[in-house]
């Protein structure tokens, strides 16, 4: 039993990193999703005004942030800002940006969709009240959308969670990469620690995305009534 | 059209780059993450395919050929601290222990450079770099030195410039202790396992072609086979076969050097000479008190035991012999 797997786990701080770097992770992916929410609000009512400009400007954004892979996105902040623009930002930063400029986008189309979803009355109604443009968003149309939104979002938001596992490559830490160290460093007398490392990990992110997609399923239960 | 030629050449010159980030010659890389390598290196090449095919339009040509400006050895002692890129998953080169410290053969140095620059080995602040990346640290200043099992290539010394170096590395071949392979003229007629991409696949492909390889694309797959009997050897990287065969009782490795010879060394961003300069004299400077050696009895000795002598590995004041 000298060399069962699990013991390393309860080595020196080895447990104790592990929760630091799903921490990394949680932060990362949740600034980033509230600036994207926030974000993309605003595009998502951009998107649908009738003006070939912004719609044509709007939809680039979209489909180049849907074609290219969040990794090329991640290099480019990271090491071609630095290289061209003489910006030297921190990798946790580069990767918020980077997932607030991938999640604004699909925020941005969802809020679009959840507008155009929206009927045509319930615009024609609060401008029958006189109220203007900014108003009938505000008090009337959002509210709405905001409810119909929500489980997109939070798929979103796991999404994201673990999609940072990226972030490793721009030399942010995250559980992932504190995993590979833990199995790393004891692979000379643990051998078989990496099956044991990545089961608790792979539980440690269920324990965080779970609750999110109970969320979204109670509230999908509650939009429908 | 001048500058036409330059963004052509520009473009052609950073994918190198790219791709020679993720060199298969490292020492100490395990089964999945050789796989991982692999792929990230391919990203990342697609990566800077898609920047500089955009980018190294003919105008905008010059402005991508600069790196961003590396700190001179004066700016680093004005701040007090040294910024030193490691691997931080490459036992016992580059890892972190169990307190989440940063211990390995490359972070000894990496102390030690501190140590002599400030007076303290703490005045270093420790980057945790991938393979594929190392070269994209340096060009964007991220650190001022790569200490991260660095292997030198003519790729590479296009795009960083690398000091002497501290260690070597050369293929080893292991084998079953009970029909051990001590020359590579019994292998012919034979199975030698290899795994693919690496510098043995290369290395016996060309000079040895009666040889038998029997391919794996992961370093677990290869050795699973070897000790299933389905080949005579098994060849990689040296340090890896060592420390592999003193895990694996029966085996032993018959070869411990053979092919090209490897050096391992610090890198600098291009044309950081002064820096450049001055880990040049720290690795003379510290031949006199055999420091390598010492690194190794401190890092390498646990790991490989008695079965490797520090001579085959450890290259004192940049001196190949």
């Amino acid at each position: 039993m000298q060399d069962l797997g699990i013991q390393v786990l309860f080595q020196g701080r080895n447990f104790i990193r592990l929760w630091e770097g799903l921490w990394v992770t949680l932060r990362i992916a949740v600034i980033a999703m509230g600036l994207s929410v926030l974000l993309g609000f605003l595009l998502g009512m951009l998107m649908t005004i009738q003006n070939r400009t912004v719609r044509c400007i709007t939809r680039l954004y979209l489909e180049t942030v849907r074609i290219l892979p969040q990794l090329v996105l991640l290099f480019l902040v990271y090491f071609g800002a630095a290289k061209h623009l003489g910006l030297n930002i921190s990798g946790e930063a580069a990767a918020i940006i980077v997932f607030t400029f991938w999640g604004t986008a699909e925020m941005g189309d969802l809020v679009r969709g959840a507008l155009i979803a929206t009927p045509k009355h319930q615009y024609e109604s609060a401008g029958g009240l006189g109220m203007n443009r900014w108003q009938t968003y505000f008090y009337v149309i959002i509210p709405q959308t905001i409810r119909r939104l929500l489980p997109p979002a939070v798929n979103l938001l796991t999404r994201m969670i673990k999609t940072t596992s990226l972030v490793v490559l721009i030399g942010v830490v995250e559980v992932v990469k504190v995993g590979k160290q833990i199995i790393d460093a004891s692979r000379y007398q643990t051998p078989t620690a990496a099956l044991w490392i990545y089961g608790v990990i792979f539980i440690m992110y269920f324990i965080v995305c779970y609750p999110f997609s109970r969320l979204s399923l109670w509230l999908e239960k509650k939009y429908k009534n | 059209m001048k500058k036409k030629l330059l963004g052509v050449i520009l473009t052609a010159g950073l994918l190198a780059g790219v791709l020679a980030g993720c060199g298969q010659t490292e020492a100490q890389q395990t089964a999945a993450e050789t796989q991982k390598d692999a792929t990230e290196a391919a990203e990342a090449a697609e990566t800077e395919a898609v920047e500089e095919t955009a980018e190294a339009t003919a105008d905008e040509a010059q402005e991508a050929l600069a790196s961003a400006q590396a700190r001179s050895l004066e700016d680093i002692k004005a701040d007090g601290k040294l910024v030193i890129g490691v691997f931080s998953d490459k036992n016992p080169f580059g890892y972190v222990d169990a307190n989440g410290d940063v211990q390995g053969y490359d972070v000894y140095f990496a102390k030690r450079l501190a140590l002599d620059l400030f007076g303290s080995e703490d005045s270093v602040e420790f980057v945790y770099v991938e393979a594929a990346s190392r070269v994209e640290y340096l060009k964007s200043a991220k650190v001022d030195i790569i200490l991260a099992n660095f292997t030198v290539t003519e790729e590479r010394s296009e795009q960083v410039d690398f000091a002497l170096p501290y260690m070597k590395v050369a293929l080893g071949v292991v084998s079953p202790e009970s029909n051990l392979i001590t020359d590579v003229e019994q292998l012919k007629e034979k199975t030698l396992i290899v795994v693919k991409g690496t510098t043995a696949e290369t290395y016996f492909q060309e000079n040895y072609p009666e040889i038998k390889l029997l391919k794996f694309d992961e370093y677990q797959e290869a050795y699973d086979a070897l000790l299933d009997g389905r080949g005579d050897a098994f060849s990689t990287d040296n340090t890896e076969v060592l420390a592999w065969a003193l895990q694996n009782e029966g085996f032993a490795v018959g070869i411990e050097s053979i092919g090209n010879l490897d050096t391992i060394a610090p890198a600098v961003q291009k044309g950081n000479t002064e820096l450049l300069n001055w880990i040049n004299e720290e690795i003379e400077g510290l031949a006199e008190e055999q420091f390598f050696h010492k690194d190794f009895e401190e890092t390498l000795k646990p790991v490989y035991g008695d079965s490797v002598a520090a001579d085959s590995l450890v290259v004192e004041g940049g001196v190949v012999e």
